[in-house]
C-alpha cells in the first residue's frame, strides 16, 4: 500500500505544480472562444472574437512586424552567437577571451529596461553623428534583439561544443581538409540542432520582448506585444485572448520543432564509440 | 635510405609534464614501427606530433625529408587512424572515405573509383550507403581504415587502433592489417599498450616511459636482449633477480635463488662495477619431479601457485632461498601438469640467463 500512497501524493503536487503553469494558459484559451464582450464572463462558445482578430489592421500588421523582427535578428544572433560559441570553444585561451566573455554574456543578466534605455541613447547619438544613420525603427529594434539574444545562441552552441570530441574535427583536418572547410563540412552540420535550438529561442525571445522594443522602436514599427500592452491600459478586448491562443499554439509547434531537432541529436550522439 | 619521417630533439611540454623528453627517432621508408608503453608515456603525443596536431617545443620534425615542423596537420602527407574512428556521422561509409579525396579536387568517377577501391580493401563496399550508426565496431574500424588508405598517405599513424574490438576481431584485425600494408607498401606508426600486438606486427617496437624511448629494436631483440630492467620488466613477465659478484671468478651470486650463476651475457660483466641483474624467461626453464642429469643450472623448489591458461599454464616456484620462479609451461602432455605443493626441479641451459642493466 505504502508505495501507491506516496505515488498519489507525489501526483498531486505534480497535479499542482502543472494546474500553476498551465491553468492562466487554458484559461485565456476558454475564454478565447467567449460569445460574451466581457472578458470574465462567460456566455457561450463562439468564434468571432478570432474573426475580428483577423479583421484588425493594426494587430497584423503589429504581428508582421513582430514576426519580421523574430526572424531576422535570431538569424543574426544565430550566426553572431555560433561565431562567439565557437571561438570559446575550440578557440583556447586567446587574447581579449574574457573581454570578449563578458561582453557577449552582459545582456544575460542586464535589466531589460537599462538595456533598452542605453540603447536607445546610443541610436539617438548615432543618428546625430551620422546623416545616413536610418531612422529607429524595426532596423533599430532588429538590431537590439539580435545584440540581446545572441548570448543565448552562443551558450547552447558553445555548450554542444564542449560536449564534441575534437577527434572528428581533426580527422577532417588530417584528411586535407583546411581550416574552413572543416568548419563547413563537418562541425556545422554536428552543431545544427544546437544552432537550430539557439534560434528558436532568439526567435521566442524576440517576439516576446515588450521593454526594450518599446525604447529602441519608431513610430511606424510597433510590435505585438507593443500593440496588446497598450490595448490592456485602455480596456481588454477578448480580441487579445484570440490573439494569445494563437501565440500559444506559435509556442508550441516551435517548442515540438525543438524537442523533434533535439532528438535527431540525441540519436546521432550515440553513436560515438 | 632517408627516413620517411625525421624525429629530431623534439621535447614537448604539458606543463610541468615533459609528455615527449628530447626524442630522436628515424622511421624507415616501409617499416612498421610500434610506439609501446604504459598510459601516459607520451607515446600518443609523438603520434600527435606527426600528424601535426601538436607543435613541439623543441626539436624538428621532418617527412620525406621536409621540415613540417609547424605544418598544419592537412598539408602532411600522413593520416592518422584515430582510437575514437572519428567517423563524421552525417555522412555515409562511402562518403566518409571520399571527403578526403574531395579535400585534393577529385571528383566524378576517379573519386567513385578511389572509394570503391578503398572500401574494397577493407570488404566494405557492399556498405557504402550505411551510416556510422548502423555499423558494427569492426566496420567503423575498417571504416576509419579505408578513409586513410584512401588517400594512400606515405605514411599511416595508427592511434591504438584495436583499442575498442574484442579479442577474436583484435586478431583477424592484425593479420588483415599486416597483409594490407604488405600489399600497399605505406609506412605503419603503430601507437599501443599492448606488447603483444606491438610484438606480433611490428618490423621494430620503441618502448616508451616518462616521455623517452627506453629502447627500440626488432621485437626479438628486446625480448632476448632488454638493454635495462624497466624494458624486462615491460616486455614480457621475466624473472628478474638483482645478483653480487660470485666466489668463482667469471660467475654472479643470486640471492633469491642461493645459486651462483654463470651468465651468457652483459655489458657490465666485463670489469664494471656489480649493480646488475640476471634475468630469465620464464618459458626458458624446465620444469620436471625428479632431479635429472644436470645439462646446466637449476633449484629444487616447491609449486606454490598454479595459473592455467589454456594451451599454456604458468606455475610460480617457491625456492628455499626465498625468491620465486615464474615457470610457462606448454599443456603438451599429461605428464607435464603439477599440481600446488607438488616439489619439482628446474633448470635452465646457462645461455638462458642474460645479465642485465638496472
Amino acid at each position: 500500500m505504502k508505495p501507491s500512497r506516496r505515488l498519489s501524493v507525489t501526483a498531486i503536487f505534480l497535479g499542482f505544480g502543472l494546474a500553476f503553469l498551465y491553468l492562466p494558459l487554458a484559461v485565456v484559451i476558454v475564454y478565447s472562444f467567449n460569445a460574451s464582450k466581457l472578458v470574465t464572463v462567460w456566455a457561450g462558445f463562439s468564434g468571432r472574437w478570432y474573426a475580428e482578430l483577423l479583421a484588425d489592421r493594426q494587430i497584423l500588421d503589429a504581428a508582421a512586424n513582430s514576426l519580421i523582427v523574430a526572424v531576422v535578428s535570431a538569424s543574426l544572433a544565430a550566426i553572431l552567437g555560433t561565431a562567439a560559441g565557437y571561438a570559446f570553444a575550440r578557440f583556447g585561451q586567446f587574447p581579449g577571451r574574457a573581454t570578449l566573455a563578458g561582453a557577449v554574456a552582459a545582456p544575460l543578466v542586464l535589466p531589460d529596461v537599462i538595456a533598452g534605455l542605453s540603447l536607445l541613447l546610443l541610436f539617438v547619438a548615432l543618428g546625430q553623428a551620422f546623416s545616413w544613420m536610418p531612422e529607429r525603427g524595426l532596423f533599430t529594434v532588429i538590431i537590439a534583439h539580435a545584440g540581446l539574444t545572441t548570448a543565448y545562441v552562443a551558450v547552447i552552441v558553445q555548450a554542444r561544443l564542449a560536449g564534441m570530441a575534437r577527434d572528428i574535427e581533426e580527422a577532417a583536418a588530417d584528411l586535407g581538409a583546411k581550416p574552413f572547410t572543416v568548419f563547413r563540412t563537418i562541425t556545422l552540420p554536428m552543431i545544427r540542432p544546437a544552432v537550430a535550438a539557439g534560434w528558436l529561442m532568439a526567435f521566442v525571445l524576440s517576439l516576446d520582448d515588450l521593454v526594450i522594443a518599446s525604447f529602441v522602436s519608431g513610430p511606424q514599427a510597433t510590435t505585438l506585444p507593443m500593440v496588446v500592452f497598450s490595448s490592456i491600459r485602455l480596456g481588454v478586448s477578448p480580441k487579445i485572448n484570440a490573439l494569445a491562443a494563437l501565440l500559444i499554439l506559435l509556442s508550441l509547434v516551435l517548442l515540438a520543432t525543438s524537442a523533434w531537432i533535439g532528438r535527431g541529436a540525441l540519436k546521432r550522439a550515440s553513436l560515438r564509440p | 635510405m632517408s627516413p620517411v619521417i625525421r624525429i629530431e630533439a623534439v621535447s614537448k611540454r604539458y606543463g610541468a609534464v615533459a609528455a615527449v623528453d628530447d626524442i630522436s627517432l628515424d622511421i624507415r621508408e616501409n617499416e612498421f614501427l610500434a610506439l609501446l608503453g604504459a598510459s601516459g608515456c607520451g607515446k600518443t603525443t609523438l603520434l600527435r606530433l606527426m600528424a601535426g596536431f601538436e607543435q613541439p617545443d623543441r626539436g624538428r620534425v621532418l617527412i620525406g625529408g621536409e621540415d613540417m615542423t609547424l605544418s598544419a596537420p592537412y598539408a602532411r602527407p600522413v593520416n592518422m587512424m584515430f582510437q575514437s574512428y572519428a567517423l563524421f556521422p552525417h555522412m555515409t561509409v562511402a562518403g566518409n572515405v571520399a571527403f578526403g579525396l574531395k579535400q585534393d579536387n577529385i571528383s566524378g568517377d576517379v573519386l567513385k573509383a578511389r572509394v570503391n577501391e578503398a572500401l574494397l580493401a577493407v570488404e566494405l563496399d557492399r556498405l557504402g550507403d550505411r551510416r556510422p550508426d548502423q555499423l558494427s565496431g569492426g566496420q567503423r574500424q575498417r571504416v576509419a581504415l579505408a578513409r586513410c588508405l584512401a588517400k594512400r598517405p606515405r605514411v599511416l599513424l595508427l592511434d591504438e587502433p584495436m583499442a575498442a574490438l574484442d579479442k577474436h576481431l583484435r586478431e583477424r584485425t592484425q593479420l588483415e592489417l599486416m597483409a594490407l600494408r604488405k600489399r600497399l607498401g605505406i609506412t605503419f606508426v603503430l601507437v599501443t599498450h599492448d606488447q603483444g600486438e606491438a610484438m606480433a606486427m611490428a618490423d621494430r617496437v620503441a618502448i616508451m616511459e616518462s616521455g623517452r624511448i627506453l629502447q627500440i629494436g626488432a621485437p626479438r631483440d628486446l625480448y632476448e636482449r632488454p638493454a635495462s630492467q624497466r624494458v624486462a620488466r615491460f616486455f614480457g613477465d621475466m624473472n628478474i633477480w638483482p645478483v653480487t659478484a660470485g666466489a668463482t671468478p667469471g660467475t654472479l651470486f643470486v640471492a633469491d635463488l642461493g645459486l651462483e650463476a654463470r651468465v651468457a651475457s652483459g655489458s657490465f660483466l666485463n670489469g664494471g662495477p656489480l649493480t646488475g641483474a640476471v634475468a630469465l624467461r620464464p618459458e626458458r626453464i624446465a620444469i620436471s619431479r625428479t632431479t635429472e642429469s644436470e645439462t646446466g643450472q637449476g633449484v629444487q623448489g616447491t609449486v606454490a601457485e598454479v595459473v592455467f591458461l589454456g594451451t599454456a599454464s604458468t606455475y610460480f616456484v617457491k625456492v628455499p632461498a626465498g625468491g620465486t620462479v615464474r615457470v610457462v609451461v606448454q599443456n603438451s602432455d599429461a605428464t607435464s601438469v603439477f599440481a600446488q605443493g607438488d616439489s619439482v626441479h628446474l633448470s635452465w641451459s646457462a645461455t638462458a640467463l642474460t645479465a642485465i642493466e638496472p
